[in-house]
């Protein structure tokens, strides 16, 4: 069967943290892997649960700080050596005890700024619209609804299938989620 | 919870007669070679001893330092830490050689040479044997009677099971760590920044302090391991543990190379004689090198790998860097201590390394025979309630 371009996932509603825990379990058992569990606080061992994929970001942040390391110490050994070569006491142009300091700081600085905005270009946000949102019953996520959506990207994903199993799961309410 | 990864099975029966004999054979050796090379017995002796000290006084400061902010990282190891601190007397006792070789350490205690020298006698004041003794023995009576008060605590919470013991406990952790950061910092002022009296640096005390950090969390790491086999441990440690203290680690490995560097920078910008004749010995010939190995195992490569989560998770992983650290804080004092005395090139005695090992081995006995006395968790705490019964406890 071909799949449906306009589907974004099907969400099923649950009635409490140990449901959803426990829907979530069975659902990577049962081999989906493109899924999400959403509820109005954090859960202890879900994401160990419905797996947590090795993200990129701490290349992202390690490639920052190795910028922000050499940027660093290149800009003061390009200013101090190359540029505007000054006698300080006597020392070497190449003070590179000197330049440790804001090396340092730029690092941390860049490594900081890589993991801010890596974080939110790897989620992709800002996003004022996200698909879920048109589960007219979603909004209470934030209050007291308990959510596992499994998504249409999901290599194994089949409407009618993942409609079945959810439904096996005892949720309250299965519904399709458009894109 | 507990794979098999974690437990590194070993044999605690064995551990602690095979260090006793290794022990005293190493103690032995340096005897003997003590009477011919008096002085150079006495510097490695003093090196080995400060390696330990750190760890002693350390598992001390870390038990006051768990008391006073909780965590389960500190729950799996408050025993360990507890026998670690126990081992104290041994190391007031194993200090005596030290006090009975001062005048071969330490120029400011042979009159001859401070005749000589006006600045000496201006810091005679200070830097005087009877003086020097009693504040040795005031530091190591602090830390004893800390050491005896949390212990003694915690077995009358063993006992009872009454909260109100670990709640004393918690009371004087805060005063605690600040009589150790004082007492220590002095410690060191007087036990190794003394050996050049003319030279000081303000930031020395909180570099050793950093130093212990490093020291004590690797012993405890290597520890937890050794131990996380035997029951109660065994099923209760996980990797989430290692992962915690593997973290602690890397913050004390970072703090120590701040502390490190910040003195080496503001001596460096000063540039003044008295100062810096400090570094140029320390980074002059061989010892360039050997500073410049601590800067790669005391910092780089356990800096890198701590970053990585699947080293701090894995124990035979996070054992390794452990070990590789106290390597490297052994090496840290050798480079403390040794470059203060004639010849002013590098020399590295046989005894540098013997030394440590032979103190190591004994002070590794006590600390086996100390930690088997009593349950390796604290069974009567809450976290605990409901998963052993009382019975357990023999």
């Amino acid at each position: 069967m071909e799949k449906d371009p306009l589907l974004y996932g099907v969400l099923a509603e649950f009635d409490g943290e140990h449901e959803l825990l426990e829907a979530g379990r069975r659902a990577y058992q049962h081999g989906y892997r493109h899924m999400d569990a959403y509820s109005p606080m954090p859960i202890q061992g879900m994401s160990a649960v419905i797996g947590f994929p090795k993200t990129r970001l701490p290349l992202v942040v390690l490639i920052g700080g190795l910028a922000g390391c050499f940027g660093g110490f290149l800009m003061q050994y390009w200013i101090s050596v190359i540029d505007y070569p000054l006698n300080i006491g006597g020392r070497p142009l190449n003070s590179w005890p000197a330049f440790i300091p804001v090396t340092f700081e730029m690092t941390i600085l860049c490594a900081a700024l890589a993991a801010a905005l890596g974080m939110l270009a790897l989620n992709g946000l800002p996003r004022p619209h996200h698909p879920l949102f048109n589960a007219p019953s979603f909004a209470g996520v934030t209050r007291n609804k308990f959510f596992l959506c499994i998504e249409a990207t999901d290599p194994k994903f089949e409407r009618d299938q993942v409609r079945r199993f959810l439904l096996s799961l005892n949720p309250r309410e299965v519904t399709d989620v458009e894109q | 919870m507990n794979d098999e990864t974690q437990v590194i099975p070993v044999d605690l029966d064995r551990l602690q007669s095979r260090a006793l004999l290794v022990g005293i054979a190493g103690l032995a050796a340096c005897a003997i070679a003590a009477v011919s090379n008096h002085q150079q017995f006495l510097r490695s002796y003093l090196a080995g001893f400060l390696f330990w000290l750190a760890i002693a006084v350390g598992c001390l400061a870390l038990l006051m330092l768990y008391h006073l902010v909780g965590g389960s990282w500190g729950f799996v190891i408050q025993r360990i830490l507890e026998a670690g601190s126990r081992t104290l007397p041994l190391l007031a006792l194993l200090l005596v050689p030290i006090l009975f070789g001062l005048r071969v350490l330490y120029i400011w205690a042979r009159p001859e040479d401070v005749a000589a020298n006006t600045i000496l006698q201006h810091k005679n004041i200070y830097l005087n044997i009877p003086f020097f003794l009693a504040r040795m023995v005031l530091y190591f009576g602090l830390w004893v009677a800390l050491a005896m008060l949390y212990n003694r605590w915690s077995r009358q919470h063993d006992g009872s099971g009454d909260g109100s013991w670990i709640d004393r406990a918690e009371r004087l952790a805060a005063p605690g760590l600040i009589i150790y950061a004082v007492t220590i910092s002095f410690a060191a002022v007087d036990l190794i920044m003394s050996l050049e009296p003319v030279w000081f640096s303000t930031a020395f005390g909180l570099m050793v302090i950093c130093g212990q950090g490093v020291a004590t969390f690797s012993f405890v790491i290597i520890m937890l391991s050794l131990a996380s086999g035997r029951k109660p441990l065994a099923g209760f440690v996980t990797e989430q543990h290692f992962h915690d203290l593997g973290n602690l680690l890397l913050a004390f490995v970072m703090l120590w190379t701040y502390i490190a560097f910040a003195q080496f920078l503001i001596i460096w910008a000063g540039n003044l004689p008295d100062e810096i004749s400090w570094y140029v010995t320390r980074l002059s010939g061989g010892w360039r090198i050997w500073a410049l190995a601590l800067l790669i195992f005391h910092f780089v490569v356990p800096f890198f790998l701590l970053l990585m989560r699947d080293i701090k998770k894995k124990a035979p992983r996070i054992v390794g860097v452990a070990g590789l650290l106290l390597v490297a804080h052994w090496a840290e004092m050798v480079w403390l201590v040794e470059p203060s005395f004639p010849p002013d090139r590098f020399h590295i005695h046989w005894m540098d390394v013997a030394a440590p090992i032979g103190i190591g081995g004994i002070w590794i006995s006590l600390f086996v025979s100390q930690l088997k006395k009593r349950a390796l968790l604290p069974l009567r705490h809450p976290k605990l309630a409901g998963v052993w019964e009382p019975a357990e406890e023999t």
